[in-house]
Protein backbone atom coordinates (compact mmCIF):
# COMPACT_ATOMS: atom_id res chain seq x y z
CA UNK A 1 0.00 0.00 0.00
CA UNK A 2 1.31 3.31 -1.01
CA UNK A 3 2.07 6.23 1.73
CA UNK A 4 0.06 9.43 1.89
CA UNK A 5 2.70 11.87 0.00
CA UNK A 6 3.30 14.08 3.10
CA UNK A 7 5.17 17.74 2.72
CA UNK A 8 7.18 19.04 5.50
CA UNK A 9 8.58 22.93 5.94
CA UNK A 10 11.91 23.72 6.14
CA UNK A 11 13.00 27.12 6.82
CA UNK A 12 16.55 27.28 6.02
CA UNK A 13 19.25 30.47 6.89
CA UNK A 14 20.32 32.04 3.43
CA UNK A 15 23.49 34.15 2.90
CA UNK A 16 25.16 35.12 0.08
CA UNK A 17 27.75 37.63 1.01
CA UNK A 18 28.38 39.22 -2.08
CA UNK A 19 24.30 40.33 -1.92
CA UNK A 20 23.02 39.93 0.90
CA UNK A 21 23.82 42.75 4.06
CA UNK A 22 22.36 40.02 6.85
CA UNK A 23 21.61 36.36 6.47
CA UNK A 24 17.46 35.97 6.32
CA UNK A 25 15.53 32.56 6.36
CA UNK A 26 13.46 31.34 3.58
CA UNK A 27 10.85 28.53 3.55
CA UNK A 28 10.93 25.76 1.00
CA UNK A 29 8.20 22.90 1.31
CA UNK A 30 9.47 19.75 1.07
CA UNK A 31 7.91 16.25 -0.25
CA UNK A 32 9.27 13.58 2.23
CA UNK A 33 9.43 10.06 3.23
CA UNK A 34 9.99 8.83 6.70
CA UNK A 35 13.30 7.39 6.12
CA UNK A 36 14.49 11.05 4.83
CA UNK A 37 16.99 12.92 6.81
CA UNK A 38 17.25 16.39 7.00
CA UNK A 39 20.32 16.73 5.07
CA UNK A 40 17.94 14.34 2.19
CA UNK A 41 15.57 17.58 2.57
CA UNK A 42 17.89 20.31 2.31
CA UNK A 43 19.53 18.28 -0.93
CA UNK A 44 15.69 17.70 -2.02
CA UNK A 45 15.63 22.00 -2.02
CA UNK A 46 18.95 21.97 -3.68
CA UNK A 47 18.19 19.43 -6.84
CA UNK A 48 14.32 20.66 -7.52
CA UNK A 49 13.03 23.87 -5.80
CA UNK A 50 16.89 26.31 -5.56
CA UNK A 51 20.43 25.30 -7.26
CA UNK A 52 21.64 27.90 -5.23
CA UNK A 53 21.43 26.50 -1.62
CA UNK A 54 25.19 25.70 -0.07
CA UNK A 55 26.26 22.82 2.11
CA UNK A 56 28.72 20.54 2.88
CA UNK A 57 28.42 17.19 2.84
CA UNK A 58 29.78 13.70 1.76
CA UNK A 59 29.22 10.55 3.60
CA UNK A 60 25.29 10.46 4.45
CA UNK A 61 26.78 8.60 7.35
CA UNK A 62 27.54 10.29 10.38
CA UNK A 63 31.42 9.29 9.81
CA UNK A 64 32.73 12.10 8.07
CA UNK A 65 31.71 15.23 9.82
CA UNK A 66 30.98 17.78 7.45
CA UNK A 67 26.63 18.33 7.11
CA UNK A 68 26.45 20.02 10.67
CA UNK A 69 23.88 22.04 11.22
CA UNK A 70 22.11 23.69 14.03
CA UNK A 71 18.75 22.08 13.53
CA UNK A 72 15.84 24.00 15.76
CA UNK A 73 18.70 25.22 17.06
CA UNK A 74 20.68 21.87 18.32
CA UNK A 75 24.19 21.87 16.63
CA UNK A 76 23.42 18.54 14.96
CA UNK A 77 24.49 15.99 11.64
CA UNK A 78 22.09 16.73 9.22
CA UNK A 79 22.46 13.04 8.38
CA UNK A 80 21.59 11.30 11.46
CA UNK A 81 18.55 13.89 12.15
CA UNK A 82 15.48 12.89 10.72
CA UNK A 83 12.40 15.01 9.21
CA UNK A 84 9.62 12.63 10.67
CA UNK A 85 10.91 13.56 14.10
CA UNK A 86 9.71 17.28 13.26
CA UNK A 87 6.45 16.74 11.35
CA UNK A 88 3.93 18.36 11.31
CA UNK A 89 5.59 21.08 12.44
CA UNK A 90 8.19 22.83 10.40
CA UNK A 91 12.15 22.14 10.82
CA UNK A 92 14.74 25.07 11.29
CA UNK A 93 18.27 24.96 9.70
CA UNK A 94 21.07 27.36 10.18
CA UNK A 95 24.68 27.45 9.62
CA UNK A 96 26.68 25.80 12.86
CA UNK A 97 26.62 28.67 15.36
CA UNK A 98 29.88 30.59 16.56
CA UNK A 99 31.51 29.85 13.28
CA UNK A 100 31.46 32.64 10.26
CA UNK A 101 28.95 31.75 7.21
CA UNK A 102 30.71 31.52 4.24
CA UNK A 103 27.67 31.00 2.41
CA UNK A 104 23.96 29.70 3.44
CA UNK A 105 25.28 26.72 5.99
CA UNK A 106 28.57 26.68 5.06
CA UNK A 107 30.48 28.38 7.76
CA UNK A 108 34.31 29.07 7.92
CA UNK A 109 36.31 26.14 9.45
CA UNK A 110 39.94 28.41 9.61
CA UNK A 111 40.12 28.73 12.47
CA UNK A 112 39.32 25.33 13.73
CA UNK A 113 42.07 24.25 10.92
CA UNK A 114 44.94 26.36 12.56
CA UNK A 115 44.12 25.00 16.34
CA UNK A 116 43.94 21.46 14.49
CA UNK A 117 47.51 22.32 13.60
CA UNK A 118 48.59 23.69 16.44
CA UNK A 119 48.12 21.04 18.69
CA UNK A 120 50.39 18.35 16.82
CA UNK A 121 47.94 15.80 16.44
CA UNK A 122 50.35 13.17 15.76
CA UNK A 123 52.35 10.77 17.39
CA UNK A 124 55.75 12.38 18.22
CA UNK A 125 58.29 9.82 19.33
CA UNK A 126 60.35 10.06 22.89
CA UNK A 127 63.15 8.88 20.58
CA UNK A 128 64.04 8.12 17.10
CA UNK A 129 62.97 4.67 15.80
CA UNK A 130 63.92 2.78 13.19
CA UNK A 131 61.07 -0.14 11.23
CA UNK A 132 64.23 -2.49 12.57
CA UNK A 133 63.15 -2.03 15.60
CA UNK A 134 60.05 -3.43 15.35
CA UNK A 135 56.16 -2.12 15.98
CA UNK A 136 55.51 -0.16 19.33
CA UNK A 137 53.78 -2.55 21.72
CA UNK A 138 50.45 -1.19 23.47
CA UNK A 139 48.55 -2.96 26.49
CA UNK A 140 44.71 -2.79 26.68
CA UNK A 141 45.18 -0.29 29.67
CA UNK A 142 46.69 2.12 27.40
CA UNK A 143 44.82 1.71 24.74
CA UNK A 144 41.75 2.65 26.81
CA UNK A 145 43.50 5.81 28.09
CA UNK A 146 43.17 7.69 24.40
CA UNK A 147 41.08 5.13 22.42
CA UNK A 148 37.60 7.53 22.84
CA UNK A 149 38.91 10.77 22.16
CA UNK A 150 40.09 9.46 18.96
CA UNK A 151 36.76 8.86 17.33
CA UNK A 152 36.53 12.45 16.62
CA UNK A 153 35.50 13.72 12.92
CA UNK A 154 35.77 17.22 13.23
CA UNK A 155 32.42 17.82 12.91
CA UNK A 156 32.68 21.06 14.85
CA UNK A 157 29.26 20.54 16.78
CA UNK A 158 31.02 20.89 20.29
CA UNK A 159 32.27 24.20 19.14
CA UNK A 160 28.81 25.78 17.94
CA UNK A 161 27.66 24.25 21.62
CA UNK A 162 30.24 25.58 23.83
CA UNK A 163 29.14 29.38 24.91
CA UNK A 164 32.43 30.11 26.12
CA UNK A 165 33.99 29.16 22.34
CA UNK A 166 30.94 31.83 21.35
CA UNK A 167 32.25 34.17 23.48
CA UNK A 168 35.84 33.86 23.20
CA UNK A 169 37.09 32.48 19.43
CA UNK A 170 40.40 32.03 20.48
CA UNK A 171 39.62 29.22 22.96
CA UNK A 172 40.90 26.34 21.76
CA UNK A 173 38.03 24.69 22.17
CA UNK A 174 36.13 21.04 22.78
CA UNK A 175 37.63 18.78 19.91
CA UNK A 176 40.90 20.65 19.59
CA UNK A 177 41.51 19.43 23.89
CA UNK A 178 39.60 16.40 23.15
CA UNK A 179 42.87 15.68 20.33
CA UNK A 180 45.49 17.20 22.27
CA UNK A 181 44.85 14.72 24.93
CA UNK A 182 44.18 11.39 22.69
CA UNK A 183 48.08 12.30 21.88
CA UNK A 184 49.21 13.12 25.32
CA UNK A 185 48.02 10.15 26.95
CA UNK A 186 49.40 7.86 24.10
CA UNK A 187 52.13 5.77 25.37
CA UNK A 188 53.93 6.34 22.30
CA UNK A 189 53.95 9.82 22.34
CA UNK A 190 56.95 12.07 24.00
CA UNK A 191 55.54 15.65 23.17
CA UNK A 192 53.20 16.05 26.26
CA UNK A 193 55.48 19.15 26.94
CA UNK A 194 55.28 21.20 24.23
CA UNK A 195 51.19 20.83 23.87
CA UNK A 196 50.98 21.69 27.83
CA UNK A 197 52.24 25.10 26.84
CA UNK A 198 48.80 25.11 24.89
CA UNK A 199 46.71 23.70 27.40
CA UNK A 200 47.93 26.14 29.72
CA UNK A 201 48.15 29.28 28.01
CA UNK A 202 45.06 31.88 28.07
CA UNK A 203 43.76 30.29 24.81
CA UNK A 204 44.14 27.24 27.03
CA UNK A 205 41.73 24.68 29.33
CA UNK A 206 40.48 27.39 31.79
CA UNK A 207 38.27 28.97 28.85
CA UNK A 208 36.01 26.57 30.01
CA UNK A 209 33.18 26.95 33.01
CA UNK A 210 32.39 23.11 32.61
CA UNK A 211 29.22 23.85 30.85
CA UNK A 212 29.41 19.79 29.41
CA UNK A 213 27.38 20.99 26.34
CA UNK A 214 30.09 19.64 23.81
CA UNK A 215 29.93 16.28 25.07
CA UNK A 216 26.42 15.92 24.98
CA UNK A 217 26.39 16.58 21.06
CA UNK A 218 29.03 14.99 20.18
CA UNK A 219 28.00 12.35 17.40
CA UNK A 220 30.41 10.32 18.12
CA UNK A 221 30.31 9.99 21.52
CA UNK A 222 33.53 11.52 22.88
CA UNK A 223 33.65 13.12 25.71
CA UNK A 224 35.35 16.69 25.22
CA UNK A 225 34.36 18.04 28.90
CA UNK A 226 36.36 14.73 30.15
CA UNK A 227 39.50 16.13 28.37
CA UNK A 228 39.54 19.33 29.16
CA UNK A 229 38.44 18.90 32.92
CA UNK A 230 41.60 16.55 32.97
CA UNK A 231 43.93 18.74 31.38
CA UNK A 232 42.43 21.62 34.02
CA UNK A 233 43.75 19.25 36.39
CA UNK A 234 47.22 18.94 35.17
CA UNK A 235 47.66 22.44 34.12
CA UNK A 236 46.66 23.53 37.64
CA UNK A 237 49.32 20.88 38.66
CA UNK A 238 51.98 22.42 36.16
CA UNK A 239 51.29 25.96 37.18
CA UNK A 240 52.02 25.51 40.83
CA UNK A 241 54.42 22.28 40.65
CA UNK A 242 56.91 23.85 38.13
CA UNK A 243 58.71 26.20 40.61
CA UNK A 244 59.98 22.38 41.96
CA UNK A 245 60.76 20.54 38.38
CA UNK A 246 64.42 21.29 37.33
CA UNK A 247 63.17 22.46 33.78
CA UNK A 248 61.01 25.01 35.19
CA UNK A 249 58.37 24.06 32.63
CA UNK A 250 56.80 25.95 30.35
CA UNK A 251 56.51 29.65 30.24
CA UNK B 1 53.03 28.27 12.29
CA UNK B 2 53.52 29.37 15.87
CA UNK B 3 51.70 31.93 18.20
CA UNK B 4 53.21 33.53 21.08
CA UNK B 5 51.93 31.80 24.14
CA UNK B 6 50.55 33.40 27.14
CA UNK B 7 50.84 31.21 30.30
CA UNK B 8 47.26 31.68 32.12
CA UNK B 9 46.65 32.58 36.14
CA UNK B 10 43.92 31.14 36.21
CA UNK B 11 44.92 28.03 37.87
CA UNK B 12 45.35 30.58 41.15
CA UNK B 13 41.48 31.30 40.98
CA UNK B 14 40.57 27.92 39.73
CA UNK B 15 42.27 26.05 42.83
CA UNK B 16 40.24 28.51 45.06
CA UNK B 17 37.22 28.20 43.06
CA UNK B 18 37.25 24.19 43.54
CA UNK B 19 38.96 24.64 46.81
CA UNK B 20 35.32 26.61 47.97
CA UNK B 21 33.12 24.40 45.77
CA UNK B 22 34.75 21.32 47.34
CA UNK B 23 34.63 23.15 50.91
CA UNK B 24 30.88 24.68 50.16
CA UNK B 25 29.46 20.90 49.44
CA UNK B 26 30.90 19.55 52.61
CA UNK B 27 30.30 22.24 54.87
CA UNK B 28 27.30 24.44 53.73
CA UNK B 29 24.59 22.50 53.99
CA UNK B 30 24.88 22.19 57.24
CA UNK B 31 26.24 25.54 58.54
CA UNK B 32 22.90 26.87 57.27
CA UNK B 33 20.89 24.30 58.89
CA UNK B 34 22.83 24.77 62.43
CA UNK B 35 22.72 28.85 61.95
CA UNK B 36 19.96 29.24 59.76
CA UNK B 37 17.32 26.67 61.39
CA UNK B 38 18.43 24.51 64.26
CA UNK B 39 19.49 27.31 66.20
CA UNK B 40 16.78 30.51 65.66
CA UNK B 41 13.86 27.27 65.62
CA UNK B 42 15.57 25.84 68.95
CA UNK B 43 15.64 22.06 67.36
CA UNK B 44 17.95 19.55 68.65
CA UNK B 45 20.98 21.49 69.70
CA UNK B 46 21.55 23.03 73.28
CA UNK B 47 20.34 26.50 73.32
CA UNK B 48 23.55 28.26 73.65
CA UNK B 49 25.29 26.33 71.15
CA UNK B 50 25.95 29.66 69.55
CA UNK B 51 26.06 32.11 72.71
CA UNK B 52 28.98 34.27 72.99
CA UNK B 53 30.90 32.86 74.93
CA UNK B 54 31.15 29.77 73.28
CA UNK B 55 32.06 31.24 69.61
CA UNK B 56 34.60 33.36 71.16
CA UNK B 57 36.51 30.52 72.81
CA UNK B 58 35.65 28.65 69.34
CA UNK B 59 37.33 31.40 67.09
CA UNK B 60 40.38 31.82 70.03
CA UNK B 61 41.65 28.48 69.25
CA UNK B 62 43.64 27.73 66.08
CA UNK B 63 41.60 24.83 64.65
CA UNK B 64 38.35 26.95 65.10
CA UNK B 65 40.25 30.46 63.59
CA UNK B 66 41.47 27.92 60.75
CA UNK B 67 37.68 26.44 59.92
CA UNK B 68 36.27 29.86 60.35
CA UNK B 69 38.70 31.60 57.92
CA UNK B 70 38.67 28.76 55.50
CA UNK B 71 35.06 28.98 55.43
CA UNK B 72 34.31 32.50 54.62
CA UNK B 73 37.24 33.15 52.53
CA UNK B 74 37.23 29.93 50.46
CA UNK B 75 33.12 30.22 50.20
CA UNK B 76 33.92 34.63 49.01
CA UNK B 77 36.45 33.11 46.13
CA UNK B 78 34.01 30.39 45.03
CA UNK B 79 31.11 32.55 44.33
CA UNK B 80 33.67 35.28 43.13
CA UNK B 81 34.69 33.15 40.66
CA UNK B 82 31.26 31.58 39.96
CA UNK B 83 29.69 35.01 39.78
CA UNK B 84 32.22 36.33 37.13
CA UNK B 85 31.76 33.71 34.68
CA UNK B 86 27.88 34.08 35.25
CA UNK B 87 28.00 37.37 34.12
CA UNK B 88 27.42 36.97 30.83
CA UNK B 89 24.20 35.03 31.11
CA UNK B 90 22.46 38.23 32.68
CA UNK B 91 23.95 40.71 29.72
CA UNK B 92 26.87 41.99 31.23
CA UNK B 93 30.08 41.21 29.42
CA UNK B 94 32.98 40.38 31.97
CA UNK B 95 36.15 42.62 31.49
CA UNK B 96 38.76 43.34 33.57
CA UNK B 97 36.13 45.64 36.00
CA UNK B 98 33.86 42.96 36.59
CA UNK B 99 37.01 40.55 37.11
CA UNK B 100 38.02 43.20 39.96
CA UNK B 101 35.05 43.91 41.33
CA UNK B 102 34.56 40.14 41.73
CA UNK B 103 37.98 38.46 42.68
CA UNK B 104 38.98 42.36 44.73
CA UNK B 105 35.87 41.65 47.23
CA UNK B 106 36.73 38.25 47.80
CA UNK B 107 40.03 39.79 48.56
CA UNK B 108 38.81 42.06 50.86
CA UNK B 109 36.64 39.61 52.20
CA UNK B 110 39.56 37.44 52.79
CA UNK B 111 41.68 40.45 54.43
CA UNK B 112 38.96 41.18 56.57
CA UNK B 113 38.32 37.72 58.29
CA UNK B 114 42.01 37.25 58.48
CA UNK B 115 42.41 40.33 60.35
CA UNK B 116 39.39 40.08 62.59
CA UNK B 117 40.31 36.44 63.61
CA UNK B 118 43.97 37.29 64.56
CA UNK B 119 42.80 40.69 66.37
CA UNK B 120 40.55 38.31 68.24
CA UNK B 121 43.56 36.73 70.16
CA UNK B 122 44.12 33.19 71.11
Amino acid sequence: MAEQPKTIEIEVLRYHPEKDKTPHTQVFEVPFTDDMSVLQGVQYIKDYLDGSLSFRWSCRMAICGSCGMMINGIPSLSCQTFLRDYYPARVRVEALAHFPIERDLVIGMEGFIEKLESIQPYIIPKEPRTPAQGEYLQTPEQLAKYEQFSSCINCLLCYAACPQFGLNPGFIGPAATALLHRYNVDSRDGAQAERMELINSEEGVFNCTAVGYCSEVCPKHVDPANAVNQNKTNSAADYFLRFLSPKGGAK
Amino acid sequence: MKRPLKRSNAPIFWALFGAGGMLSALFGPMLVFITGLAIPLGLLLPADTLSYSRVLAFVQHWIGKGFVFAVIALFLWHAAHRIFHSLHDIGIHAGVGAKLLCYGLALVGTVIAGYTLLAIGF
